[in-house]
């Protein structure tokens, strides 16, 4: 049987294209249309003080990451080491959001993996992901002193993320 | 320690396969003996190295050594020793070191076949073998690399996926791996080909066992995963077209015609450019499968976790590698082939229609997986391809091969004539027509014509079958003895027609019903009684959950108590369904806990699956025909009188 | 057999696979495609009124209702622009709660509910199916453009 080279290198060429097109269309590339808006108003308890309610005027007023995480969550334990580290450089306040989760569980967590954050949120019931369009865990939203949201990140952090996209974001106006 | 040494060994696992791409094929166009002595010993060493790193891996995982990233993501203290061990392999990183060691364990065999194939392209064939592990090592060491440690460590890990706590998933990676992975050995050996002597019947003679135990291997592979989603997704349902499935089945349909090309080409030496292409492209489908399953660009329930970097090397490499084949083909094309047939109830026919068959099949599935993607890349929308459309594409496609399989078995090479082959046929097609309406009368419901017209081509098959083996050992002598080929080629046939007979019988009868039930109720369904006699609390190493009891009586007896769970793991606080399943030969009895609706009240899921084991033991029987066929002493015999150029 | 005649019986053999195999497509690509539409799209009339589609979206918290003796609930499914209430009869899969993204398969009845025959949801916890990311971010766009 006679086979024609062209056609089957035709095929993969068109295979190849599809691909890569499929691969530009990342998933996880959502841009968030609270991109610029100012945050959304909320109340939620602290973490470790569950009768303190912390409001978003409580917050606000210098650059932070706002980090939504859980501890069922495995992408989290990914960035966790991370989010450590840039903890101790001190350059960014980091803002904890437990997202969903049973409160004993997240201190076990934080207790075991060691608690990076200046205050953590309890968003039990997930309303504050909610207003903030969250799709899954983790999830990193910068904010501007004035409490815009300049940035979000889908998915665990990555060193490249936390360096070309989040704090050079906070460098000019500093 | 031990983990770093795992590491380290990978590394030089990785330089090793560097020297491998290059060294030998420098030596083979050189004609330098030496150069090409090299890839054996580099192809041992690097099996070597990588099984180290696999033992290390292994080690930190039966260790609880949760310093590693992936072992702290995947593994849990309290999770049994033998998970422990399984989820080595339970995410994208460690199961991509298993590819690497599979590949490597094949390379090693290649190195210990003793044939009579000439030095050069055996070094050939090793060399291109290295430069897929080189590929992959790379991948694994720079996007994936699961000897990563993460300090400090973390108390206890994250638990593996409880989908992934199962036997069946034990099992299943490393045998379709194995599949997957093998065919880079016809592969390599048709590139090896086109750069050397080009191919001929000696080729397609070493060829042969390969793709066999590869195809074998690749059929356990993918039944196994289909057994596995029947009683661990808590559906009952066997086979989704799921695009992770479809990736799978790709390559195995592909494979299926290559195994039927190679002995053409074998024989006659005939298809052979279309041979060459079949072993290229199913290869490719392998590849192409691995980037669909890692790159997160098709959804699906088995996909890993996904990552665009990876899914932008993955598809590089594909490009290189298959682009490449690709190009060497196109340069190196085999000549067109000589006179094939001298009619057309020859063997060659029935060979090359199962060819086209098997193509236009792999095609459909082909646009099936792919056709969402082109979708969305036109900006058209989002949109899936269900399994009706597989279904109906499907079914019609496998009815002229097994009509085929009847007749092509009894055909001879080069010359026969129909009117001989319809005189073999005439008894087996009466049987088999007998039988079908046997069935036909035992059947009930709308579905009874369809049921009956699938079985009858199942019957055919394998009453064809049994008559040409019957023939065939009856003019057997001491000195032509049946041969293992022949043997396994009908094993294998008669394995298809029981994996038809158990979907045609599973898909028209099943009986599904969703019940809401307290403990102490009775239901009627099917021709049963199904009572919801209890419910009780369990635990488990790393879970906590429920456990129903259920009887089920047919005439006032009881022919199954079901133990069917539903189970909350703990670390992941994950539900999982454990269905209760009662298996026969003749039917599955299924049942499967939905949720707790209010204070007494279940979801209950029923479910009679009638010949559901038939699919999976046809598979098997497939597997062994194709190893039984491997098997066959002349792909081992030492032939010196029979040079590659020369014609049989 | 001449090499000629084989040729043209390859062609032929060819041609008849490939014609009957485009026939199939095209007749089961015709019946089976399944579209995706989220609430908001629903809303603006672009789904099909007799043919069935798939809606996704996040379950809305407090909105699932049992339907009393049977294994029938109501749900809404909310693209944060639009909500759109579900019903379905049968097992729900485990992954299935208030605030997961899920697709259902189904079609709308003449009254506006959407009748599902399936329900999924992905076994992954950590992120929803793109379809439905897609349709909230698309949903989001649209009230952003107003």
């Amino acid at each position: 049987m006679k086979a024609q080279p062209i056609i089957p290198i035709a095929i993969f060429i068109l295979l190849v294209a599809l691909f890569g097109i499929g691969l530009t269309k990342d998933p996880r590339l959502i841009p968030s249309p609270l991109i610029g808006e100012p945050l959304p108003e909320f109340e939620l308890s602290l973490l470790h003080h569950p009768d303190d309610i912390v409001e978003k005027h409580d917050l606000i007023g210098e650059y932070m990451l706002l980090n939504v995480w859980a501890s069922w969550c495995v992408a989290c334990a990914e960035e966790h080491s991370l989010i450590i580290d840039l903890a101790k450089q001190k350059i960014i306040k980091i803002v904890g959001i437990n997202y969903k989760d049973k409160s004993s569980d997240a201190l076990r967590w934080l207790e075991e993996k060691g608690d990076p954050y200046d205050s953590t949120l309890v968003d039990f019931d997930g309303e504050l992901g909610m207003d903030l369009g969250v799709y899954g865990v983790p999830e990193t939203f910068l904010i501007d002193p004035k409490g815009q949201v300049l940035y979000k990140h889908v998915g665990p952090l990555t060193l490249e993320v936390i360096e070309n996209n989040l704090l050079t974001l906070t460098r000019p106006e500093q | 320690m031990i983990v770093e040494l795992g590491h380290f060994s990978t590394v030089l696992a990785l330089i090793c396969s560097a020297m491998l791409s290059i060294i030998p094929l420098i030596g083979a166009q050189t004609n330098n003996a030496h150069l090409m002595d090299i890839a054996k010993s580099a192809a041992r060493a690097q099996f070597l190295l990588v099984f180290l790193g696999f033992l290390a891996l292994t080690w930190a995982f039966v260790t609880n050594d949760f310093s590693l990233t992936y072992v702290a993501s995947n593994s849990n203290s309290s999770l049994p020793l033998g998970f422990r061990i399984s989820a080595v392999w339970g995410a994208h990183e460690g199961s991509l070191l298993l590819w690497v060691l599979i590949l490597s364990i094949w390379m090693a065999a290649f190195t210990c076949s003793n044939n009579d194939m000439p030095p050069k392209f055996k070094a050939r064939v090793l060399a291109i073998l290295g430069i897929i592990s080189f590929g992959f090592l790379i991948f694994m060491l720079f996007t994936s690399n699961p000897f990563l440690r993460n300090l400090p460590s973390p108390a206890n890990g994250l638990d593996l996926n409880p989908l992934l706590q199962d036997l069946g998933l034990i099992i299943h990676p490393p045998l379709l791996y194995a599949g997957y992975v093998g065919f880079s050995v016809p592969f390599a050996l048709a590139i090896a080909a086109l750069l050397g002597d080009g191919v001929n019947p000696a080729w397609a003679r070493w060829a042969r066992p390969w793709v066999l135990v590869a195809w074998s291997f690749l059929t356990i592979g993918i039944s196994l995963g289909s057994w596995w989603a029947y009683y661990e997704l808590g559906w009952g349902g066997w086979w989704f077209w799921d695009p992770v499935e479809n990736a799978s089945f790709m390559p195995w349909l592909l494979g299926t015609a290559l195994v039927h090309s190679l002995a053409a080409t074998e024989k006659r030496n005939i298809f052979k450019s279309w041979t060459i292409l079949l072993a290229i492209a199913t290869f490719g489908l392998s590849l192409i499968g691995t980037f669909l399953v890692r790159s997160g660009i098709l959804t699906s329930v088995h996909a890993f976790a996904t990552d665009p970097t990876r899914g932008v090397f993955i598809l590089a490499f594909l490009t290189i590698v298959i682009g490449g084949a690709l190009a060497v083909f196109a340069a190196k094309k085999p000549q067109s082939d000589p006179l094939a047939s001298d009619s057309l109830a020859a063997r060659e026919t029935f060979l090359l229609t199962n060819s086209i068959v098997l193509s236009v099949a792999t095609g459909t599935v082909l646009l099936g997986t792919l056709y969402p993607l082109l979708i969305d890349a036109l900006g058209r929308g989002k949109m899936s391809v269900g399994a009706p459309y597989f279904n109906s594409v499907f079914i019609p496609l496998m009815i002229p091969l097994l009509m085929l399989i009847g007749f092509g078995q009894t055909a001879h090479w080069r010359r026969d004539s129909f009117r001989r082959l319809f005189s073999i046929a005439k008894y087996p097609a009466a049987c088999a027509i007998t039988l079908a309406i046997g069935a036909w009368a035992m059947l009930e419901g709308t579905g009874a014509i369809q049921a009956a017209s699938a079985l009858l081509m199942a019957f055919w098959v394998i009453v064809t079958t049994l008559k040409n083996l019957y023939l065939q050992f009856s003019n057997a002598t001491k000195i032509s003895p049946v041969r293992r080929a022949l043997l396994g080629q009908s094993v294998a046939h008669i394995g298809f027609a029981v994996t038809v007979i158990g979907v045609t019988l599973v898909s028209i009868y099943s009986v599904e019903k969703h019940v809401r039930m307290s403990p102490g109720e009775s239901i009627e369904f099917s021709n049963y009684q199904a009572t919801f006699d209890s419910i009780k609390k369990i635990t488990g190493p790393n879970y906590s959950g429920v456990e129903a009891t259920f009887n089920v009586t047919q005439d006032e007896k009881v022919i199954a108590v079901l133990f069917p769970q539903k189970r909350n793991y703990n670390a992941g606080s994950q539900t999982m369904t454990e269905a209760g399943i009662s298996a026969g030969i003749t039917k599955d009895i299924y049942i499967a806990l939905g949720e707790k609706i209010d204070t007494e009240d279940w979801g209950v899921r029923l479910n009679i699956k009638p010949f559901v084991r038939w699919i999976w033991f046809g598979a098997f029987l497939m597997a062994a025909g194709g190893m039984i066929a491997a098997s066959d002493l002349r792909f081992k015999r030492l032939n010196k009188n029979r040079r590659p150029s020369a014609q049989t | 057999m001449s090499p000629r005649k084989k040729k043209m019986l390859t062609l032929a053999l060819a041609v008849a696979g490939l014609a009957i195999a485009t026939a199939l497509i095209l007749t089961a690509f015709e019946k089976n495609l399944m579209y995706f539409y989220s609430p908001s799209e629903i809303a603006m009339g672009d789904a099909p009124e007799n043919r069935p589609f798939r809606i996704g979206g996040m379950v809305v918290k407090g909105s699932v209702i049992r339907e009393k003796d049977t294994l029938g609930v109501w749900f809404n499914l909310t693209d944060y622009t639009n909500e759109r209430m579900v019903y379905y009869k049968g097992i729900l899969p485990d992954l299935f709660r208030e605030g997961q993204g899920i697709v259902a398969k189904g079609g709308l009845n003449e009254t506006g509910l959407f009748v599902a025959t399936e329900v999924l949801a992905k076994h992954d916890e950590n992120y929803m199916p793109p379809e439905v990311a897609d349709a909230l971010k698309k949903s989001q766009k649209y009230q952003n453009s107003k």
